[in-house]
């Protein structure tokens, strides 16, 4: 039967598995590119970058000479503008899941909150540098500090927190809640609980790789008037006399990681193209580390997880 | 809570001469307590729709200011950019070519590897392979951008430089291969989840017929999720077109009219940067202007996004 409609079987069956083993070589040169890149990219900024690694230049001020300088300002910045961002975003955009996962009725309401999550999470990244510029600085008034820089930061990482944890929520299998529901609890103990201790690690994971992609955010920093030549730190946010707490170094001026790391790539002289490479290093290994730790965290909850 | 669990409550408590009225507060403050609750979180919900709504007001606001002086035939028509200059012109045409070109580049190489590689991943990796791949794919994509920047600029332009001597250091083509691989685990990982959509019962059907697996990925899976492939390159090129740092650092900051990625040009990205990176007094023509370019840049990505979701809806529905 085979043989009356194709009288040579046999080269047509060689062909196609040439051409299957040739494909399956070009996928995986193609997966090769990508991963070969993250290869090349982090040993192009080790070689450049690694020796000047000290403690010299995590502990000095920006200077007009590149073996002097220091990304003190850039780090400390940073932390405390992920802690901006982590108070505010987090809750907010957990809340907006448990909203929308366990209370939302089918709505016009709901539909559009979704929509606009939806598009949120597509809006380039400088946008809501514009939209600092105009609301937060322009509009409020709040000047442009560490404050305002954590808080668009927090409306930039809204989006996936809040999608992250409505698939975390999500995974919760509905019987944990009729068994809730059951026993007399109301809606808010049932979330509270039950759901929400159950999926926290799934939150958990998500809030990490929000704040990883926060941490590298340069654009939405540079329209708000971030500075890439900062010589002093922020007020302390502990003080020796009472009230021991101070929050000044929320309307300070600051500099971030990925901004000092601008600010060198920008200026010629090898000398600076190396402390960008530095401030690379230090990038890179940081969203890596927060990185795996999220993915870490994902297998061992599938791993261990069966409801 | 149903009427029989509140009668069991009243009984148990009916001892008391004032249990009812006891249990009955008691009820209407856990409910005034719950819509307290219920009310919170749906506040925290509309902060995305407020989000939204800032977005387009502050950048329609400033645009006003800006349409108010430029009209809008010159803002579409004049060849040149230069705001900041004595005799200011105010065509976004070069800032739009720059960021087409860099993003076209971006695209050819994206779409290319990233479909085949999405096939590979899909249909002919082992389970183990793709479980290495996908959070490694994820950590490409989660490197902050600034750093493909200065890859771009240190590492690309000047190895692409040793096969056209003669390009300049500030170019497209290198920022522009950059996106490209920057972009491409964000469509390998949204074609791969369109391929697997495809029910088994269709690759089946064609090992039957004793198709191979590149036929059957070529022919069958490949028609199947060409609506959810499509949506991926769509987002894609949104990714492409926002893309700031990349192009902000290494393709020059000159607007340039040409479709050449060979020449250095700015994009209506690297614009803004650049404008927000000086000092410009608010309310001023050159402060209006980045709200202007932002303006284009949002009206561009929403498109995208939204034809790009549509696609990838539609692509869920079928099966």
């Amino acid at each position: 039967m085979a043989a009356q409609s194709s009288p040579h079987p046999r080269p047509s069956i060689g062909r196609r598995k040439i051409a299957e083993a040739l494909f399956k070589v070009l996928g995986l040169c193609s997966l090769a590119i990508g991963v070969g890149t993250l290869v090349l990219l982090f040993g192009a900024l080790l070689v450049e970058g690694v020796t000047r690694i000290d403690w010299q230049f995590l502990m000095s001020f920006p200077s007009r000479h590149a073996a002097k300088a220091g990304i003190l300002p850039a780090w400390v910045g940073s932390t405390l503008i992920m802690l901006v961002t982590a108070v505010v975003g987090v809750p907010l955009g957990v809340a907006a899941a448990i909203y929308l996962e366990e209370y939302a009725r089918r709505t016009w309401m709901t539909e559009l909150i979704e929509v606009t999550v939806t598009n949120l999470a597509g809006v380039p990244s400088i946008i809501y540098g514009l939209l600092a510029l105009g609301l937060f600085v322009y509009i409020l008034g709040l000047g442009e500090n560490i404050l305002v820089a954590g808080l668009t930061l927090a409306l930039l990482i809204l989006p996936v927190v809040i999608v992250t944890t409505r698939e975390a929520i999500r995974a919760i299998p509905v019987e944990i809640r009729e068994a809730a529901y059951a026993l007399g609890a109301t809606k808010w103990q049932t979330v509270a609980h039950h759901v929400l201790p159950y999926s926290a690690a799934g939150i958990l994971t998500g809030i990490i790789l929000a704040l990883s992609r926060a941490i590298g955010e340069t654009a939405p920093i540079v329209t708000i008037g971030a500075l890439t030549f900062i010589a002093f730190l922020p007020p302390a946010p502990i003080t020796t006399h009472p009230p021991y707490v101070s929050f000044d170094w929320l309307l300070s001026p600051f500099t971030v990681m990925p901004i000092q790391m601008f600010g060198w790539v920008s200026r010629p002289g090898e000398d600076f193209a190396s402390n960008a490479a530095a401030a690379g290093v230090l990038l890179v290994g940081m969203t890596l580390a927060m990185n795996g730790v999220a993915i870490y965290l994902r297998y061992r909850m599938r791993k261990q997880v069966t409801w | 809570m149903s009427k029989s669990v509140v009668a069991m409550q009243e009984a148990i408590r009916i001892k008391k001469p004032d249990a009812k009225a006891e249990a009955a507060a008691r009820r209407r403050a856990r409910q005034r307590r719950e819509r307290a609750i219920e009310g919170g979180l749906f506040v925290a919900a509309l902060i995305s729709v407020a989000t939204t709504v800032t977005i387009i007001a502050v950048l329609l606001s400033e645009s006003v200011g800006f349409f108010r002086t430029v009209p809008l035939t010159d803002f579409f028509t004049d060849t040149l950019w230069t705001p900041l200059f004595a005799d200011p012109h105010y065509g976004i045409l070069p800032l739009l070519a720059g960021t087409l070109v860099t993003s076209a580049v971006g695209l050819l190489v994206a779409i290319p590897l990233g479909t085949v590689a999405a096939i590979y991943l899909s249909e002919f990796s082992s389970p183990r392979l793709r479980e290495v791949m996908k959070p490694t794919l994820e950590l490409l994509g989660a490197i902050p951008t600034v750093v493909y920047g200065y890859f771009a600029l240190i590492v690309v332009t000047p190895a692409l430089q040793r096969l056209w001597p003669d390009l300049p250091g500030f170019n497209m083509l290198g920022p522009g291969i950059v996106i490209g691989i920057m972009i491409m685990p964000f469509v390998i990982s949204l074609s791969e989840d369109a391929m697997r959509a495809v029910p088994m019962v269709l690759r089946e059907g064609s090992y039957a017929m004793g198709a191979t697996r590149l036929q059957t990925a070529w022919r069958v899976v490949v028609p199947a999720a060409t609506s959810g492939l499509v949506a991926a390159y769509v987002l894609g090129i949104s990714r492409a077109v926002g893309e700031t740092m990349v192009v902000a650092i290494a393709a020059g900051q000159n607007p340039n009219l040409t479709w050449n990625p060979l020449e250095p040009a700015a994009t209506i990205t690297a614009y803004i940067v650049q404008v927000a990176l000086g000092d410009l007094p608010h309310g001023s023509i050159g402060y209006q202007s980045i709200f202007a370019a932002g303006l284009v840049l949002a009206v561009l990505t929403f498109a995208f996004n939204i034809l790009g979701h549509m696609m990838r809806k539609r692509f869920r529905e079928v099966y």
